[in-house]
C-alpha cells in the first residue's frame, strides 16, 4: 500500500513538472499580432505640446494606424529622471519604450540589456550601440532647412537673415547647416547664434532682437525656446521659418513654412519589425523621400509663385537624394 | 569689433540690457528686504513661475495687461503668506522651505499651463512707454526712456527700497532683526510680525518678477524662469544687501549677457566658441561672489529662527 501510495505521488510529481516546463516553453505572450495593439511609453526633455521636438514625436505616435495606449513622461531634461522613467516603463511591462533625446543614450545602454523583451527607440541617434533591442532614428533636418534657406533667401530684402539656435548639437545643428547652405546658395548672409540652451525664452528673444538690430529681415530657429523669438520677429513684422512641427499658430500671417517631423513613417516600420519578432538592431532615418520631413507652407502668408516653385524644386532636388 | 562700436549697435545693446536686467532687479530687490530681515527665500523661482503664469493666464482670458499685473503681485503676496508662515510660526529651515517652494512652483505652474492653456499661445506685450522730452535724447533716450512700465518700475523701486530700509521705522525694525532678532525683541520689536512683512514685500516683488518677464516675452512655457530667480539670490550677496549695489549686479548682468549675444550676431564670438561665451554671465557672478565673500556682511541672524525659548 505504501509503495503505491509512493509510486502515485512520485508520477504526479514527474506530471506536475512536465505541466510547469510546458508553461515557462510557452509562446511569448508580449508578442502581439502583426499590426495589433500595443503599450508605448514616450521619455522626453520638452513639454508635450511645446510645438516643437518633443510635440513632434507625440503626434506622431497619435497618427500611428493601430491601437496604441500611451504614457508620456516630458519635461525631463535631467538624465536621471529620464532614465528612472524609462527603466520604470520597462519594469511596468510596457511593449515599446521611446526615449526621445539624444542625451539619454549612455542610460539606454545600461537598461536596454535588463529588458530584452522590451522595445526601446532612441533618438535623435544614428547608431543603436550594438543593441538588439534598441531602435535608433534621426532626422536629415538638413533637407528642410536648406529648403527654408532657399525660400528665406529669395523673400529677404536686405539680404541678411538670422538663425537663432540652442545648442550646436543634434538636429539643431543640421537643421541651422543645412539653412544656411540654402540661404547663402540664394546670395544671403546668414547670421547665426546658439544660446547655449533649449530652454531660455528669454535668451531667445534677446538674441533674435540682437539680429534685428543687424539688419537682419528674416528670422529662423530651432528648439522649444524659439517662442520667444517668434514673439520677437511678431513685434518688428518678421517672417519666420519653423521646423520641428508645424509653428503657424504662434505667428499665422508671419510663419512662412515649417518643416515637420512626421516621425510615424519610420515608428510604423520598427513596430512593422518588432512584429515579426526583430526588436531592434537597425537605425533609421526621417528624410524627404520617405516622407518623414514634409514643408508645410502657411496659407496665411503671402509667398510669392516663383519662390514656392523654389522651394518645391529644392524639396524635389532633396527628396531625389 | 567695429561692428559692434557703431551707435546703433551699442544704443540696441544697452536697451537689451535694461530688458534683461528687470526681473532679475524686481527678484533680487524683494529678496534683499526679506534678507536683510534674516529670512532666506530659495523659492524666488517658484514664486515667479507661479506669478508669471497667473499674469499670463490672465492676459489670455481677459485681455488685460494691467490686471495681469495686479494678479501676479497678488499670487506673490500669497506666497509670501505661505511662505512667512512656514518659516517664522513654524520655524522651518528657511533652505529647504525655500526649495520646497521652488519644487511647488515649478511643478503646480506646470501643471495648470498643461491643463488651462496646452500649447504655447502668444499674447499681447507690455508696450514701450516713452518719457515726453527724454525719450529723444541722442544715444540714452533708447534704452532708458523707452521702456515698459515694469521697468521703469523696477529701477524706481531701488531708491525706494533705500529710503524703505533706512529711512523708515520700519525698514529700521527689518534691519534690527536681521542683525539681532534677541536685542530687536527686547526693545519692543516684534520680530515675527517685522519678518512676516518683509517676506511678503519680498515676495511680492518676486510676483512682479514673474509678471515682467512673461509680458515682455507675450508667451509661457512651463519653466519659463530657466532659474532666473537662483541668480536673483545670488546678486544679493553681490549686490552686497544693497539695492544700489544689486542695481548695479542686476545691470552688470544683463551687460554681459547683452553683449555676449550681440558679438554672437556679429560673429565677433565664433560659434566654435559659442558655448563657453554663453557662461560669462555665470563665471562673472560666481567670481564677483568670491571675491566679495570676505569683504561683505551678511545680516548676522540670516537663516536662523527667531524663537523666545
Amino acid at each position: 500500500m505504501k509503495t503505491k501510495m509512493r509510486f502515485t505521488a512520485r508520477l504526479f510529481a514527474v506530471l506536475g513538472a512536465f505541466a510547469l516546463l510546458a508553461t515557462a516553453c510557452g509562446g511569448d505572450d508580449d508578442t502581439p499580432e502583426a499590426g495589433g495593439a500595443l503599450t508605448v511609453a514616450i521619455v522626453a526633455p520638452s513639454a508635450s505640446d511645446d510645438l516643437a521636438f518633443t510635440q513632434s514625436m507625440v503626434d506622431a505616435v497619435n497618427a500611428l494606424d493601430r491601437e496604441i495606449t500611451l504614457s508620456i513622461t516630458d519635461g525631463t531634461f535631467i538624465v536621471e529622471e529620464a532614465a528612472a522613467a524609462i527603466r520604470g516603463y520597462a519594469e511596468d511591462g510596457i511593449n515599446v519604450v521611446i526615449a526621445h533625446g539624444t542625451q539619454y543614450g549612455a542610460s539606454l545602454a545600461e537598461i536596454a540589456p535588463d529588458f530584452p523583451d522590451t522595445t526601446f527607440i532612441w533618438g535623435t541617434a544614428t547608431d543603436t550601440q550594438g543593441l538588439d533591442n534598441v531602435f535608433a532614428y534621426h532626422p536629415a533636418a538638413d533637407q528642410g532647412g536648406y529648403v527654408n534657406g532657399v525660400m528665406a533667401a529669395a523673400i529677404s530684402t536686405t539680404g541678411v537673415i538670422g538663425v537663432v539656435g540652442p545648442i550646436e548639437a543634434g538636429d539643431a545643428v543640421a537643421y541651422i547647416n543645412g539653412f544656411v547652405e540654402g540661404a547663402e546658395a540664394g546670395g544671403a548672409t546668414v547670421n547665426v547664434t546658439y544660446t547655449g540652451s533649449f530652454g531660455d525664452v528669454a535668451l531667445a528673444a534677446e538674441a533674435a532682437e540682437a539680429h534685428i538690430t543687424n539688419n537682419v529681415d528674416v528670422l529662423t530657429g530651432t528648439a522649444q525656446m524659439v517662442v520667444g523669438a517668434v514673439g520677437v520677429a511678431v513685434s518688428n513684422d518678421v517672417p519666420w521659418f519653423g521646423t520641428q512641427a508645424n509653428q503657424t499658430s504662434l505667428a499665422p500671417n508671419l510663419v512662412v513654412a515649417s518643416q515637420v517631423y512626421h516621425w510615424e513613417v519610420v515608428l510604423e516600420e520598427m513596430l512593422a519589425l518588432r512584429d515579426s519578432g526583430t526588436k531592434g538592431g537597425q537605425a533609421f532615418e526621417l528624410n524627404m523621400a520617405n516622407g518623414g520631413l514634409v514643408i508645410e507652407f502657411n496659407d496665411g502668408y503671402s509667398l510669392p509663385a516663383d519662390v514656392k516653385a523654389a522651394a518645391e524644386a529644392a524639396i524635389a532636388e532633396k527628396s531625389a537624394g | 569689433m567695429d561692428d559692434f562700436f557703431t551707435t546703433s549697435v551699442l544704443v540696441a545693446t544697452a536697451a537689451a540690457a535694461i530688458r534683461l536686467a528687470t526681473p532679475y532687479l524686481l527678484a533680487a530687490l524683494g529678496e534683499t528686504i526679506g534678507q536683510r530681515s534674516g529670512v532666506l527665500n530659495l523659492g524666488v523661482d517658484g514664486v515667479m513661475l507661479l506669478s508669471a503664469f497667473f499674469a499670463y493666464w490672465t492676459v489670455l482670458s481677459t485681455g488685460n495687461l494691467w490686471l495681469a499685473v495686479l494678479v501676479a503681485l497678488l499670487v506673490g503676496l500669497i506666497m509670501g503668506v505661505i511662505y512667512a508662515v512656514i518659516t517664522v510660526f513654524f520655524e522651518a529651515t528657511q533652505g529647504i522651505s525655500g526649495i520646497g517652494i521652488f519644487i511647488f512652483g515649478l511643478g503646480f505652474s506646470d501643471l495648470m499651463f498643461r491643463q488651462q492653456v496646452g500649447t504655447p499661445k502668444p499674447v499681447p506685450r507690455l508696450p514701450s512707454i516713452n518719457i515726453p522730452f527724454l525719450a529723444d535724447l541722442p544715444y540714452v533716450g533708447e534704452p532708458l526712456f523707452q521702456r515698459s512700465l515694469m521697468t521703469y518700475l523696477a529701477f524706481g523701486l531701488v531708491p525706494l527700497t533705500v529710503v524703505l530700509l533706512n529711512k523708515t521705522t520700519f525698514g529700521l525694525n527689518v534691519r534690527a532683526v536681521g542683525e539681532n532678532p534677541q536685542a530687536a525683541d527686547s526693545l519692543g520689536v516684534s520680530v515675527e510680525r517685522t519678518r512676516f512683512a518683509a517676506i511678503m514685500i519680498g515676495n511680492a516683488f518676486a510676483g512682479l518678477a514673474g509678471a515682467a518677464l512673461v509680458l515682455q516675452l507675450g508667451i509661457f512655457q512651463p519653466n519659463l524662469t530657466q532659474g532666473m530667480g537662483f541668480i536673483a539670490v545670488a546678486l544679493v550677496y553681490f549686490g552686497a544687501w544693497r539695492p544700489w549695489g544689486v542695481m548695479g549686479g542686476a545691470l552688470l548682468y544683463g551687460v554681459v549677457n547683452a553683449t555676449v549675444l550681440q558679438w554672437k550676431a556679429l560673429g565677433i564670438i565664433p560659434v566654435s566658441i559659442s558655448d563657453l561665451a554663453g557662461m560669462a554671465p555665470a563665471i562673472l557672478t560666481i567670481g564677483a561672489l568670491i571675491l566679495l565673500a570676505r569683504r561683505v556682511h551678511a545680516p548676522a541672524a540670516l537663516t536662523k529662527p527667531f524663537s523666545r525659548h
